[in-house]
């Protein structure tokens, strides 16, 4: 802080400075204690607000429990995020470590570009294109009955297509933190535990995913909070057919603000999920034997 | 139980597009031998050395290691170990986990492990710093750790890419000790890759010396010193004083060569006959100042510096058509009374010169 001031000035140290508080206080603090004290209020009609009835507890919380559907689709989705984490590290890790220790020059620079290029795109759009993949006329089906695996086209919704289309629509944000902390990786190590007679599964359990954990660890905190906190993905993918069972407790909290106008319970289904996402970081920073230092690099 | 092999290149070449990093490269080192590839940066010598461990496969030719063609076996497979420039060693394992690395490979069990990483620490002198990580090392510790590491898979052929580089002068030299005495002690062949003439000469039973992708000479530090195969090898190796001019007269084991400080005569072992193009190499400490009109190998100029040693003092002198000459004059209590700019003349024995082809003249 001291050395703020010393490089601006006082003027503009303190500009800087009082810009990065209010921006904290009015758009992060703020916003989040008054969601916390809307969600310990009940629901009630605007003649009874502030009235004898209007008094703090935590019923909105308990109903999230006590429902039966809302809960498990409460669980299904801080699963499905896991599941969406773990299936995007496993497609991404590969990549990550051909981009940052094999490709060389103008090809890995093409492989980066073909990764981005997607990205220029909406995330809606993006989603939108698994769903024409997907779809009962869509290419999926198409090709599968032009192979003659299958007769009739197949309903391709569900759980499993939602999460296709979340590894899909996150996998930027797992490949680059790898890729990372993989490029920062001696290459000399990798030829090291070669040439000491380690097999490839050996040099990555032991020489590289130990180097690459802090990436590792970014690249599943970020994937986990995107795929829990998605409404977009979930809302598009669950129109294909055979997908009515692939609600995000997303869509729950938006019905609740949107739909059911019960802002009290939308404040305490989100709260929730908020407090199961942190919960969901400090686990992976212990797996991971990761700081926040390392998580900030 | 550790012992060496021997390793054998058969027309070795390694072509990275158009560019020629070796050619032809054709050597035998013996088992348990200390030999080092000595060359100026971009020379091929660490692209040698990638050859033998097996990272890189020739374009053409083949390396044999104990007799067995090495073509398509992975550096995993080879009986050698690599100790890379930087090392290479894992920061995030223990002293003694780095050490036991390729034992861990192996599938060796973690008791047995530990045991035998005690005592290779115990060889390099690291006794009870196993539990240690890396980074809690010294620049020569961590030297050591990689000795360890490598001789750990019990190598036949230790390679080593100039790893004393990034140490300070007195630690090379102790290491330079450290390795030749670990080199005897296991009598496994150690491949040194160094751009260091003095590490090569002190260490090496035998020295290969590369410019430009060739082996311009192999043999021991003396023959190397005292009978360069070309310029280059005369003047990386040591200094040489290099006198361009054309050979007038071949008699015997001499020859005279007419250069444009006139005739000079020197040994004559390629047999270079009249009107051949050739270099005269000197080296400066078989330069004497001359007085008087003694006959013999005669360069007049004026002294150019002249440097106080200690033990020597360092001449140079600027011939009439500018090329300097050194002479390396002992300090034997009567200095010379010279001065910039005073005329001086130097002088050497014919036996002192040797008289090479110009490379690319056949």
């Amino acid at each position: 802080m001291a050395e703020l001031f010393r490089r601006l000035g006082a003027v503009a140290g303190a500009l800087v400075l009082g810009t990065v508080i209010l921006w904290v206080l009015f758009l992060v603090v703020l916003p989040q204690l008054f969601m916390v004290d809307m969600s310990l209020r009940p629901h009630l009609p605007v003649p009874e607000q502030g009235g004898p009835a209007d008094v703090r507890s935590l019923a909105n919380y308990a109903t999230l429990f006590a429902n039966d559907l809302h809960r498990g689709i409460f669980l299904r989705t801080i699963l499905s995020a896991a599941l969406v984490t773990v299936l995007a590290l496993l497609v991404c890790y590969p990549v990550a470590y051909y981009l940052a220790q094999v490709a060389r020059g103008p090809t890995a620079a093409l492989l980066v570009l073909g990764l981005v290029v997607p990205f220029w795109v909406n995330e809606i759009l993006r989603t939108f294109s698994w769903f024409l993949i997907l779809s009962r006329n869509g290419l999926l089906n198409q090709v599968l009955m032009g192979l003659g695996l299958t007769e009739a086209p197949l309903n391709m919704g569900g759980v499993g297509a939602v999460m296709v289309g979340m590894v899909y629509a996150y996998i930027l944000f797992m490949v680059f933190p790898l890729y990372n902390a993989i490029e920062s990786l001696d290459r000399n190590q990798i030829e090291a535990a070669r040439d000491l007679g380690a097999s490839w599964p050996r040099i990555h359990a032991r020489v590289v995913v130990p180097h690459a954990k802090p990436g590792i660890a970014v690249g599943c905190i970020m994937t986990f909070m995107l795929a829990a906190g998605t409404v977009a993905v979930p809302q598009l993918l669950e129109a294909l057919p055979g997908g009515t069972n692939a609600r995000w407790f997303t869509q729950v909290i938006y019905s609740l603000f949107f739909d059911g106008g019960d802002w009290n319970s939308g404040a305490a289904y989100a709260f929730a999920l908020l407090v199961s996402c942190v919960i969901f970081i400090f686990v992976m920073m212990r797996v991971f034997r990761v700081g926040i230092a390392d998580v900030a690099k | 139980m550790l012992s060496g092999q021997s390793i054998t290149l058969e027309q070795v070449s390694m072509e990275f597009g158009d560019f020629v990093a070796v050619r032809n490269a054709d050597l035998h080192i013996e088992a348990g031998e200390f030999f080092s590839f000595l060359g100026p940066s971009g020379c091929g010598k660490t692209t040698i050395l990638r050859l033998i461990s097996g990272f890189n496969e020739p374009t053409g030719g083949v390396i044999r290691i104990g007799g067995a063609d090495m073509a398509g076996i992975g550096p995993n497979r080879r009986p050698t170990a690599l100790i890379f420039q930087n090392l290479a060693l894992f920061p995030l394992m223990k002293v003694w986990e780095n050490v036991a690395f390729g034992l861990e490979a192996r599938g060796v069990a973690r008791a047995e492990r530990r045991r035998r990483a005690a005592s290779l620490l115990e060889l390099v002198a690291l006794e009870g710093q196993g539990e240690k990580l890396v980074s809690a090392l010294s620049g020569g510790q961590r030297q050591r750790v990689a000795i360890a590491r490598a001789l750990a898979v019990e190598p036949a052929v230790l390679l080593l890419d100039e790893p004393l580089s990034a140490l300070d002068l007195k630690l090379r030299q102790k290491m330079r000790a450290e390795l030749r005495t670990i080199q005897q002690k296991t009598g496994v062949t150690f491949v040194y890759i160094t751009h260091d003439q003095g590490e090569a000469l002190t260490m090496s039973d035998r020295i290969a010396v590369m410019s430009q992708g060739r082996i311009e000479q192999v043999g021991t530090a003396d023959a190397i010193y005292r009978e360069p195969a070309s310029a280059f090898v005369a003047t990386f190796v040591g200094e040489s004083n290099v006198l361009a001019g054309r050979v007038t007269r071949a008699a015997g084991d001499e020859a005279m060569l007419e250069t444009a400080q006139g005739g000079l005569a020197g040994r004559n072992p390629h047999g270079l006959e009249g009107g051949a193009r050739a270099q005269l190499v000197v080296r400066p400490e078989r330069c004497r100042l001359l007085d008087g009109e003694a006959p013999g190998n005669r360069l007049a100029g004026t002294v150019e510096r002249l440097d106080f040693e200690g033990a020597f003092v360092s001449l140079v002198v600027r011939l009439a058509d500018g090329t300097e000459v050194a002479a390396q004059l002992a300090n034997d209590g009567e200095l010379p009374r010279l001065k910039a700019g005073t005329p001086a003349t130097i002088g050497f024995p014919p036996e002192a010169a040797l008289l090479l082809p110009v490379a690319g003249d056949g």
